[in-house]
């Protein structure tokens, strides 16, 4: 055993959010004034902690057996997650005042899981994949039905619950079939004895049981209909938090254990066709499905499946272009719709009101700087240049044409021009629409941060794609 | 000695049973339990292949799935108690408000 | 100076932020216009110098790439922040700095008093920044930005006055058209771009397009490419069948029609077209779709612009028939002469526009050339300005328009045969004459308005001294294309300039064919005398017999109603195209399987639905688990495949 002390700067930031869960929930549980510290007490950690990944972003390590590995990547997605999380939690502040849903383990389940999705995207070994994904899942479902008292929330709740949980079975069974064939659940020793070549069919299998768990989690056409109830259901800031950071944390547990096998011959011949086919699935049915939504929240939701869709892409490519662009593209994607879930949180009204498309009209003239942020979002939703999805696309499209696979990158853009459509429809209703709108916004200045930095993000991420980039690819 | 292949086929016989549940129960409860139920195949799986390689992972891997699944379970409850007092029903063809 | 071409860039880049950060806070029109004005103005001079300096240079030594910054560079593909100075972007920029410069001045006038001044200039500067960069860019994704950000400003320009009527909706439908036919244009773009990057592992055009010629490829790839490309030109160009955004576009303030939509941001598809002119030359079929669709539009558009009675309508579809003049030289292989219509119809285009701004302006903003009349009386500097840019436009000579006209009609004849001369010269015809059926019912006969309401008055000096700069290039700009017959060879100054650009693609097309001076004169006297008689006729209608007018009209009322609706064209897309796609995701994806499957609900709208819904109810054991049961069915699905591909 070689635990050595010295190592723990490199695994600092999950010992530190294990404390600041724990502090939290006696913080939460003998001081009075828990509501006014804990909010900003998980902002402030998170904070510090996306700096300290980014400060030890050169620092490659392994631990505990090569249970854990840090730097490079890894830190660039804890950097993700904990950034991520500080805005949600900024947007939350006010939110759960305005719905009358406070209660302090908000903060707390939020911070686990976070510490969840760092625990996936560290992995080396299945197990703490499997840890960190249960993490983070239990959190959502809890999260997701946080406000009990309402039925929309009860449902969301519920149907996450049982469909995320049939999705774990899956993952399970997929972890054994993959045990079972390989004898090993380390990660690196698993793809020196899959010998994909021989008659491994059960880790194919399983290899691919846990992809469809995974495509689950990530909103993937067809394991994608939980989506629109659960992020139409679900506290607004809870659906910020599921759809870019929680879908980050997804991907980066399928880009650790399923894109290392693209490469190898069999894999790649059995597994490319699927995942393609997915991605197609879930850019045509999500995008065209999308048109007729009223709810803004739900049409977000099928906005999520269709991005998923072409993240896949980036994965189908299974080259390093291809997961440098996924990474990238996630970033991108998670600023921007934690930035127009931050804006819908702010506008929402009690009791689920002014969430119709419609409510919006007007919005352009009577909140001006609200108003030009959404349609800021929009525009990027929509990936115009320059704002940051359209390098994400870019990026894994030009993956995709790398590994030959020209038609995705095309169906792609056809997608990407219906997108256009209802993403548009939300900037028309607010600038061009006739009456007046009909509600008044309570501001947040918190959100109003938080939804500013993430603008900040996609628009430098738009001019300055190469440096990102650069940094991602470096690893 | 029972080869492997037995407990394999047990297992994948207990998995697909579970899934046939999740699918046809109406009753939350029923459902969620069908779910245990997939995870005990592959916790099955996962023990008949550890005791096949004499390797303790697989064992440990179980000990994780049982930790996590009595989580599942207390968050589970509480999610259908919550949405039982305000629809006092657990039938789930009759929790559809969300849809489309 | 080249070496500062980003400067060029960056001033317009700077006017925007200004003007769009602190313009609210100003409140100053003379200053918001003012900076947003100069900044396009010192862009210009840049291009100026720059363009003066290349002059001197030799002919192998003017086209330099100047790079700024690496923007983005990932796994062997590199996209800076780069551009290509060379003489057919510096044509290009010096036309969009130039006649943009003066837009602006204009604006300055025709704009005051409006209460989002500051935005307009914000709008305008940021739309020269992105067509700067169109232009200049020397590789394919800072083009495509470009592209992309002249399109989303024409979008917010189009929309400006969001809260207008316009035609039978509103000015932000007019705005949302403009937007989705662009982008179903861009599609084209970017396949394009992902093919050239698939076969030549690259964007940059010095290191794409000298390979095109002695490239290996299969003949399929380049026409795949050129056709893919020009769907993108169709739609920032308005060709067929993408032209129906540009009418609408009107729907924006005038000098936003001269600058966006007559003289730069249209021309973008054929700065494209000429700039990849080596793939084009490499795909004969595609050749030919250019050359035929430009034919076509340019005619049609005609056809259609003889009726309209709107002013901005009428010069709307004289845009949409002329950019069809330029693809019929792109296609016919003479890009020179296309660039050279660029020009010369950026300068009578946008004089044009900016003197139907004026007379809607003294007309208290009226469009109907049906409540004009005798106008030249009450607006004489505007008159004149206006007859100049019409005689420019019908193919006078020595007027701009008819050397570059003239050239293309030539070229045509030369390269592509008699037919397209044709057309191309029956389209000359009908432009001459609804040209000046517009002046004759503007600017002359009886005044059609009323007189206690309406006061028609010369605009200000801010926006007749650009219509007078613009008219003097509109006389004098043809110059610079003198026809070959006349001065020999090398007189051709614009087509020896831009010779080098287009070398490889012209040795490619080489036409064997040789045509005597005899005929040339002849075509050329021919449309001269066709232009001054149709002159001679709408000016015989219009101001002495106006009964004719309305008799023809009478007497071909079918034809006269097709045309005037321009045949029907929206209403066809609208059912063919927009109402079945709306259909299909409302009725069959949105209702059909979310729905009918999900919540079992049959409301037997159509039989086909009735009949899947009530065979797949049996899926309805409750909601969360048909989802379930999809999940299963895919992954049992997916695992027999996988099994079989064992």
């Amino acid at each position: 055993m070689d635990f050595n002390l010295s190592d723990i700067t490199g695994y600092l930031p999950l010992v530190i959010l294990a404390a600041v869960v724990l502090i939290s929930l006696v913080i939460e549980m003998y001081i009075k004034s828990a509501p006014k510290i804990l909010p900003w007490l998980t902002v402030i950690s998170f904070l510090g902690l996306s700096y300290q990944s980014l400060l030890t972003i050169g620092k490659p390590g392994s631990f505990f057996n090569n249970m854990l590995a840090t730097g490079g990547h890894v830190n660039i997605f804890w950097f993700l997650f904990n950034f991520g999380g500080a805005v949600v939690a900024l947007i939350t502040i006010d939110y759960l005042k305005k719905t009358e849903i406070y209660h302090g383990e908000y903060y707390i389940l939020l911070q686990s899981s976070v510490l969840g999705m760092m625990l996936i995207a560290g992995a080396k070994d299945l197990i703490m994949v499997f840890v960190g994904l249960e993490l983070m899942s239990l959190t959502f479902y809890i999260l997701a039905g946080f406000a009990r008292k309402r039925l929309f929330s009860n449902e969301a709740a519920l149907k996450y619950f049982l469909l995320g949980a049939f999705a774990t079975g899956f993952i399970v069974y997929g972890l054994a079939l993959i045990y079972g064939s390989s004898q090993t659940l380390n990660i690196d020793k698993l793809y020196e004895h899959f010998t994909f070549e021989s008659k491994n069919i059960v880790g194919i299998i399983g290899l691919f049981l846990f992809f469809a768990g995974f495509a689950f989690k990530i909103a993937s056409v067809p394991f994608h209909m939980w989506v629109p109830d659960v992020y139409q259901g679900a506290p607004t800031s809870t659906t910020a938090l599921m759809s870019t950071v929680g879908k980050a944390a997804a991907f980066s547990a399928l880009i650790i254990v399923v894109s290392p096998a693209f490469g190898k011959e069999k894999a790649t011949e059995i597994l490319t066709p699927l995942v393609a086919t997915f991605a197609t699935l879930s850019m045509v049915y999500g995008s065209i499905t999308a048109i007729m939504q009223t709810d803004i929240k739900r049409m977000l939701a099928y906005s999520s499946i269709v991005h998923a869709g072409y993240m896949l892409i980036g994965l189908a490519a299974g080259n390093k272009e291809g997961i440098d662009g996924v990474i990238f593209y996630l970033i991108a994607y998670s600023f921007m719709n934690l930035g127009a879930f931050g804006l819908i949180s702010v506008l929402e009204g009690k009791e689920e009101k002014n969430l119709a498309i419609s409510d919006y009209t007007g919005l352009g003239s009577k909140y001006p700087v609200l108003a030009g942020l959404l349609a800021l979002f929009m525009f990027s939703l929509t990936g115009i240049p320059p704002f940051a999805a359209f390098f994400g696309k870019y990026y894994v499209f030009m993956a995709a044409i790398r590994a030959d696979l020209l038609w995705l990158a095309i169906v792609g853009i056809a997608a990407s021009a219906i997108s256009l459509y209802f993403y548009l429809r939300v900037v028309v209703v607010m600038y061009f629409g006739k009456d007046e709108s009909k509600f008044e916004v309570t501001s947040s200045n918190p959100a109003l941060t938080g939804i500013i930095v993430s603008a900040l993000l996609v628009i430098l991420m738009g001019v300055l794609p190469g440096s990102i980039i650069d940094l991602i690819a470096k690893f | 000695m029972i080869p492997l292949e037995y407990y394999l086929i047990l297992s994948a016989f207990l998995f697909v049973t579970g899934v046939t549940g999740v699918i046809t129960r109406r009753n939350a409860i029923v459902v969620f339990m069908s779910i245990e139920l997939m995870l005990n195949a592959a916790n099955l799986t996962f023990v008949a292949y550890s005791s096949f390689f004499g390797d303790v992972v697989g064992q440990l891997f179980v000990f994780f799935v049982m930790a996590v699944a009595a989580a599942e379970v207390a968050i589970g409850l509480a999610i259908i108690i919550a949405l039982f007092r305000n629809k006092e029903t657990i039938n789930i063809d009759e929790i559809n408000i969300l849809k489309w | 100076m080249t070496d500062y071409i980003y400067l060029a860039v960056l001033f317009p880049l700077i006017g925007f932020l200004i003007n769009g950060l602190f313009g609210s806070k100003i409140k100053n029109e003379k200053i918001t216009g003012g900076i947003g004005t100069a900044m396009v103005g010192l862009s210009f001079l840049v291009v100026l110098f720059s363009f003066i300096e290349t002059l001197g240079l030799p002919a192998d030594k003017r086209s330099r790439i100047v790079e700024w910054f690496t923007w983005l560079e990932a796994g062997g593909l590199k996209a800076a922040a780069a551009y290509q100075v060379d003489q057919l972007s510096l044509v290009m920029s010096l036309v969009v700095t130039g006649v943009g410069f003066l837009i602006h001045i204009y604006s300055i006038g025709y704009m005051h008093g409006d209460k989002a001044f500051w935005r307009f200039f914000a709008y305008l500067n940021l739309f020269i920044f992105a067509m700067m960069n169109l232009v200049l860019a020397d590789n394919f994704v800072l083009l495509f930005l470009g592209w992309e950000g002249v399109g989303l400003c024409s979008y917010l320009l189009i929309g400006f006055w969001y809260d207008r009527k316009f035609d039978k909706g509103t000015v932000a439908d007019a705005s949302k058209k403009a937007f989705i036919v662009n982008r179903i244009g861009d599609f084209g773009f970017l396949v394009a771009m992902f093919f050239i990057f698939s076969y030549f592992h690259s964007l940059n055009f010095s290191e794409v397009l000298p390979l095109v010629a002695n490239s290996e490829l299969k003949p399929w790839v380049f026409e795949a490419i050129a056709l893919f490309m020009f769907l993108g030109a169709t739609g920032k160009s308005a060709q067929i069948p993408l032209y129906v955004w540009l009418p609408d576009a009107m729907a924006g303030p005038t000098p936003v029609s001269a600058l966006i939509h007559a003289a730069t941001m249209v021309t973008a598809g054929v700065y494209l077209v000429a700039r990849t002119g080596i793939i084009f030359a490499m795909a004969p079929t595609a050749m030919m779709v250019v050359a035929i669709v430009g034919l076509c539009t340019a005619f049609f558009a005609a056809t259609v612009g003889l009726v309209q009675n709107d002013i901005k309508k009428v010069l709307a579809y004289s845009t949409v028939s002329q950019l069809g003049y330029m693809f019929l030289a792109l296609g016919v292989g003479a890009f020179s002469s296309g660039i050279f219509h660029v020009m010369t119809h950026a300068f009578f285009k946008a004089l044009l526009f900016l003197g139907a701004g004026s007379v809607i302006h003294g007309m208290h903003e009226q469009q109907d050339i049906q409540h004009y009349g005798g106008l030249k009386k009450y607006m004489p500097k505007t008159y004149i300005t206006f007859m100049i840019a019409t005689i420019a436009i019908a193919g006078i000579p020595p007027f701009a328009g008819f050397f570059s006209k003239d050239e293309i009609l030539w070229m045509s004849y030369a390269n592509g045969g008699l037919f397209f001369w044709i057309i191309g010269a029956v389209t000359s015809l009908m432009t001459a004459f609804y040209m000046f059926r517009l002046t004759s019912l503007t600017f002359e006969g009886k005044e059609r308005f009323d007189k206690h309401h309406v006061h028609p008055h010369e605009s200000p000096n801010v926006m007749v001294i650009p219509l007078m700069i613009l008219a003097g290039l509109s006389i004098v700009g043809g110059w610079v294309g003198l026809p070959k017959v006349f001065v020999g060879e090398s007189g051709n100054w614009l087509d020896s300039w831009l010779a080098p650009i287009f070398k490889d693609a012209t040795r490619k097309i080489a036409h064997g064919g040789f045509h005597s001076h005899f005929e040339e004169y002849l075509l050329m006297t021919l449309t001269v005398i066709g232009a001054v008689a149709s002159i001679m006729l709408a000016r015989h209608i219009y101001i002495k017999r106006p009964q004719i007018a309305k008799d023809v009209a009478e007497s071909f009322k079918g034809m006269y109603k097709t045309l005037y609706n321009k045949y029907f064209v929206d209403e066809f897309y609208q059912k063919t195209i927009i109402d079945p796609l709306v259909g299909l995701s409302d009725k069959f994806l949105f209702r059909f399987t979310d729905a009918k499957l999900i919540d079992g609900a049959v409301n037997g709208t159509a039989k086909v639905v009735s009949f899947f819904s009530a065979h797949l109810r049996k899926f309805q054991t409750g909601v969360a688990q048909f989802y379930a049961a999809v999940m299963m069915i895919t992954i049992v699905g997916a695992l027999f495949w996988i099994i079989l591909s064992f």
